[in-house]
């Protein structure tokens, strides 16, 4: 196929995110405002979120349910508008809609792959339609045949055949429907895709299919991703670098090798200790006690603190800021500050043979 | 085996449709010890759950039970009146489903519920009922239970609302808990609490667990014996450490290498091509042979029976010649 005509790049990262924050409005209405005397509410789904992707690499954020790591998604592409911060790709702020809507080319450069194969297509229209749509909306190509071949290429690319163009989305198991949205993804000949939870729907032997087509995807067209999972072991698979969120906050991210081997925040430890042992080699989970609070009334200081073995005083009042850390990546946590944590384990089991 | 509190034999679940019947079950044996752990692992449309279902007898119509028998400590209870059955299910088999948030009633409070189950299945009053059911609140971890018993299901977290499913298959002692995707819907922090928890219980109840479930993670933790299902068939069955780390089967082999490890340097995911078949259209033979890198004639035409291979039972003609071959050694 064609290779997308890639622009001479200003060094530095293709994206970079500054303190991207997302409060959703959740008040009351207006009456009980006034007679009940309640104030207005917000939920702070994303909270002061940094962070840069280079070309050609994966990024993932991954987090439990609630921690607004989709929001982070949507947020980068535009689905949501930020309460504040600056979303730059490539030098150019899209952190409005005004900006995005005088910058169509950037927004072109960039495209969504979600989570639900079978809510993300439309029904009525056949596949064919579907994948050429992006074509006609940028008048990538013009002319029947043109398209036609176009989608055929796509098919084929992501493993359909030509023919299923003519088929209709009720016609696909769920993996195939994954394998028809990257194609109308990358019908748009972007080079930042942004997935969602692109495999959780998926059946595990499914998934592997999924994953090794993103991978093979990425080599071939120099693809960048922004990956959103819950699955540390899919991101471990996938990613050149890993952000664990928390809350609407970013706990920790560093190179994916240093983080599963040597994670610093106390969530992030947390998090991989959770992980079902399939090499059973006898290591005892230990579950963590309490639930992620809920992003309305955050706890005060650090937000993990009512979870975390090592909290004090100063974790309860005062809210740690990212630092950057010897060996590259960033944590947000006073006590590996101060040192006082001990050296974390390495938590990576040995692959099974 | 006479000692299984569980046995299952030649079970065979079948929808009727207007295309002709669909087998979704199709004659599988096995058996459940008291106090074991049966792990059933399988993709979507493997037949695990509904293998579950027709052991509670929850079985939807028109899905029946075509064939087969279930007994339950040498009892049959596959063909039991609707009444008798009613009293078995809650008393003897407990069960635990997936969504917690559809398993409770949003309208009445939990210890309400609780209360309820108690007393249809054991004589206590009111008040006796009540103090046991916030002991069992206690119990699965709710802390503060004696308040918690009077709140509602929306009240209640993901988790907190799975613990108090299992508070409420658990509340009139059963000797069979089946637990379907009990922690699918959970974040894996919680995931993991709930898992120690069914182990906890199951150990100081001496409950047998069938456990169905697609993530191999959760089996090979908690799980003594798991059977790998495909295509409404065993694969292959045996104790977990043999089955995890030594899979016989080339579809176990293949759904194995497809997890993703953490710790792995592999650059690509084993990938077995294709995708499970439609009930429609289940090939003749050995179901798998379409997608087996290893199939040769004879998957293609007949069906393998599982034969043991060691430790395990595996449904594969490979295995068939090595036997052979020990018979005539050994």
């Amino acid at each position: 196929m064609a290779e997308p005509a890639r622009m001479a790049r200003a060094p530095g990262p293709l994206l970079r995110v500054e303190n991207l924050t997302r409060y959703f409005d959740v008040s009351p209405p207006l009456l009980n405002r006034v007679f009940e005397g309640k104030g207005r509410l917000y939920v702070r789904a994303v909270d002061g979120v940094s962070f840069e992707i280079d070309a050609g690499e994966t990024f993932s954020l991954v987090g439990e349910s609630g921690c607004g790591k989709s929001t982070v998604a949507r947020l980068v592409v535009g689905l949501y508008q930020p309460t504040r911060g600056t979303i730059d790709f490539e030098g150019v702020d899209l952190g409005s809609a005004k900006a995005r809507a005088a910058n169509p080319q950037m927004q072109a450069r960039m495209q969504m792959i979600f989570q639900d194969p079978y809510a993300s297509l439309n029904p009525r229209w056949r596949v064919g339609d579907i994948i050429a749509e992006p074509i006609r909306f940028r008048r990538i190509l013009s002319g029947r045949a043109a398209i036609a071949e176009r989608v055929g290429a796509l098919l084929r690319q992501v493993g359909l055949g030509a023919n299923d163009a003519e088929r209709y989305p009720h016609e696909f198991s769920g993996g195939q429907r994954q394998r028809i949205s990257i194609a109308r993804a990358l019908a748009g000949e972007p080079e930042f895709l942004v997935c969602d939870e692109p495999t959780s729907a998926l059946d595990v032997s499914v998934q592997a299919q999924i994953l090794n087509l993103m991978k093979d995807l990425q080599r071939r067209l120099g693809l960048t991703y922004l990956f959103i999972s819950h699955n540390l072991a899919v991101v471990y698979h996938v990613s050149s670098k890993v952000g664990v969120m928390y809350l609407g906050r970013l706990v920790e991210w560093s190179e994916t090798k240093t983080l599963f081997a040597r994670p610093r925040h106390p969530y992030t430890r947390m998090l991989l200790d959770a992980i079902p042992d399939l090499a059973m080699s006898g290591r005892a989970r230990t579950p963590v006690a309490g639930e992620v609070p809920s992003p309305l009334n955050p706890p005060s200081g650090c937000s993990f603190h009512p979870r975390c073995p090592w909290a004090n005083e100063r974790c309860k009042s005062e809210r740690p800021e990212a630092q950057r850390v010897p060996g590259g990546g960033a944590v947000a946590c006073h006590a590996v500050e101060e040192g006082r944590l001990p050296e974390g384990p390495a938590v990576a089991p040995p692959a099974i043979a | 085996m006479s000692s299984a509190l569980l046995e299952v034999r030649n079970l065979r679940v079948e929808f009727p449709t207007r295309r002709g019947t669909l087998r979704a079950v199709d004659d599988i044996s096995f058996s459940i010890a008291p106090g074991e752990v049966l792990g059933v692992v399988g993709e979507s449309g493997a037949g695990k759950s509904l293998t579950g279902a027709a052991i509670i007898g929850l079985l939807e119509p028109p899905g029946r039970i075509a064939a087969g028998e279930i007994l339950l400590e040498g009892r049959r209870i596959d063909n039991l009146p609707y009444e008798e059955l009613r009293k078995i299910r809650g008393r003897q088999i407990g069960a635990i489903f997936q969504d917690p948030l559809t398993s409770l009633n949003p309208l009445y409070r939990v210890g309400d519920q609780i209360i309820e189950t108690i007393r249809t299945h054991l004589p206590l009053s009111e008040a006796q009922a009540r103090k046991r059911a916030i002991d069992l609140l206690q119990e699965v971890g709710i802390s503060s239970a004696a308040e918690r018993v009077d709140h509602y299901p929306h009240q209640f977290s993901g988790g907190m609302r799975q613990r108090v499913v299992i508070a409420l298959a658990l509340c009139a002692e059963p000797r069979l808990i089946v637990a379907d995707e009990p922690t699918t819907a959970l974040d894996v922090s919680i995931q993991a609490q709930i898992i120690t928890l069914i182990k906890r219980l199951c150990r100081e109840h001496k409950t047998a667990v069938m456990l169905v479930t697609h993530d191999m993670g959760v089996i090979a933790e908690t799980a003594d014996r798991v059977a790998v299902m495909y295509a409404g068939r065993i694969a292959e069955i045996g104790p977990v450490r043999d089955v995890v780390q030594n899979a016989k089967h080339p579809y176990t082999q293949g759904l194995m290498g497809a997890i993703p490890s953490i710790g792995g340097a592999e650059e690509r995911l084993a990938q077995i091509e294709g995708s499970m078949p439609r009930l429609t259209a289940i090939p003749p033979g050995c179901a798998f042979n379409p997608r087996c890198p290893k199939a040769f004639d004879r998957c293609r035409v007949d069906r393998p029976e599982p034969i043991p291979v060691g430790t395990t039972q595996v449904a594969c003609w490979l295995y068939e010649d090595a036997r052979a071959k020990e018979a005539v050694h050994g």
